[in-house]
């Protein structure tokens, strides 16, 4: 839950929209690491003028602004919260550079390859839909692939070990999302056949302290995504 | 440094690998490269190493694999901290700064320059002209104030050149291509002075020098990509 004011170190804002998983992403960092925060609801079709000097560049959510300095972008917010309370347990990249690594290439494999085929399935319809979802499977099984095969996942309850971390986070931000799809499109996204390990990982996840107080509910967010869509289809 | 062992997978048009190798020349790091042929033959190791994207640059380090150029640069600043300079500032909101921006290079920037030079249709250029001088332009504007080139700074990264000098100069030889097929300039001194006085003062740098791409080889490249990929889309 958003609470008023100061942190220790200083003023924490977060303009968002609880419903947005890259918001998401961000209220599970703040709420792992103990961060208090002032959560201000930007209502994106009438930008705050805040979020406008901001984020001046992309004009979107989520923007942390922190001691009256911003910082966009959700997953360079999350390592931006790691870095500025890298003494504040728990850690949410590990230490070795290599492990760091991996952690971020996965992440980037979440933004830059599975996010397009999530946002294909939220704005397509008929043919260009069922395209997008498999495409999502096809990427999808990569990551179940390695969180079976990868040394650096295999055998642990999460990405970053026996606690979450910035992987974790990427991915898991987007759990409710993805499930409200599912629903709100008939489709099947994560299925525990085909990905026993997300699956379960995804559960887990979605059940952790400091996660499960900042998901939408899922009802909300199957609401949001059909409301969006019947909006685009006038 | 003894017994360590770093290879870099790279292409001589790449503008990621390119990165990669002054990163690490710029740390005084010695490595081996494979050139590879990314358009008809990649190679074995390559499609190993990097099984996901099958592409450069990949950096072999002890036969650990690091794939993208971003995370590569992030990786040889953490693994060689101390040596050589530091690529990345401390403060954890410089560092929030210079994520942002080399995103925006990458996600923004290399995307409406290839729209630039490669679509087909006349309409979908000039929309992609358009957000490349306006991309250029918030670039110039950030350089300026964000990271204090009105102020006199010469880099990025402050007095010598950091992670995202590195970043923006993988494209600098790939700027002057597309200015030259297009016949539209996107750097000069009156419209962008401090990022035109910056490409030349990068490009002067020992350990960008010596990885640059030759400008006609480049120029040849680019006319062949632009028949052998053209964009039929543009978002």
């Amino acid at each position: 839950m958003a609470t008023e004011a100061c942190g220790e170190e200083g003023q924490v804002k977060l303009l968002g929209l609880s419903i947005s998983p890259f918001v998401v992403r961000v209220r599970i960092a703040l709420a792992l690491k103990g961060i208090d925060y002032q959560f201000i609801q930007e209502n994106t079709k009438n930008k705050s003028q805040l979020l406008l000097q901001s984020n001046p560049v992309h004009k979107k959510i989520p923007v942390l602004i922190h001691n009256g300095k911003p910082v966009c972008e959700s997953m360079i917010i999350v390592q931006y919260i790691e870095d500025a309370w890298d003494t504040k347990a728990p850690n949410l990249m590990p230490k070795d550079p290599y492990d760091r690594a991996t952690a971020r290439f996965w992440a980037a494999f979440v933004d830059d390859k599975l996010f397009p085929c999530i946002r294909a399935v939220f704005t397509g319809q008929g043919e260009q839909l069922q395209k997008a979802a498999e495409d999502f499977v096809t990427n999808c099984l990569l990551v179940e692939e390695a969180l079976r095969t990868n040394s650096c996942f295999s055998g642990q309850p999460y990405f970053g070990g026996d606690e979450i971390g910035l992987l974790d986070i990427a991915l898991g931000g987007m759990s409710v999302f993805i499930r409200g799809l599912e629903k709100a499109t008939d489709t099947v996204l994560i299925c525990q056949e085909k990905m026993p390990l997300l699956s379960a990982w995804m559960d887990r996840f979605c059940k952790s302290d400091g996660v499960k107080e900042v998901m939408p509910h899922l009802d909300k967010q199957v609401e949001f995504i059909l409301a969006r869509r019947a909006a685009w289809m006038e | 440094m003894e017994g360590e062992q770093v290879k870099v997978l790279k292409y001589w048009a790449s503008p990621f690998s390119l990165r990669v190798q002054i990163a690490l020349d710029l740390k005084g790091i010695p490595y081996e490269y494979v050139e590879e042929d990314l358009l008809n033959n990649k190679s074995q190791l390559l499609l190993q190493s990097n099984p996901v994207h099958k592409t450069v640059p990949v950096l072999i380090h002890n036969s650990k694999n690091i794939c993208e150029s971003l995370i590569v640069l992030e990786y040889i600043d953490e693994t060689w901290e101390g040596r050589g300079v530091s690529l990345l500032l401390k403060s954890p909101h410089q560092r929030a700064l210079a994520r942002f921006w080399a995103a925006f290079i990458d996600d923004k920037l290399g995307h409406s320059i290839s729209g630039m030079y490669r679509c087909l249709e006349k309409e979908l250029r000039k929309k992609a002209t358009n957000e490349t001088m306006n991309n250029i332009a918030l670039l110039e504007e950030a350089f300026g104030t964000a990271f204090n080139g009105l102020k006199g700074n010469p880099f990025f990264g402050g007095e010598c050149i950091g992670y995202l000098d590195i970043v923006l100069g993988g494209l600098v030889v790939w700027i002057q291509v597309v200015e030259a097929i297009t016949g539209v300039t996107l750097i000069d001194p009156e419209t962008t002075p401090l990022l035109h006085a910056w490409l030349h003062r990068f490009c002067r740098v020992d350990s960008v020098k010596k990885s640059l791409p030759q400008f006609e080889k480049l120029l040849t490249y680019g006319y062949l990509v632009q028949k052998k990929f053209p964009m039929l889309t543009y978002e």
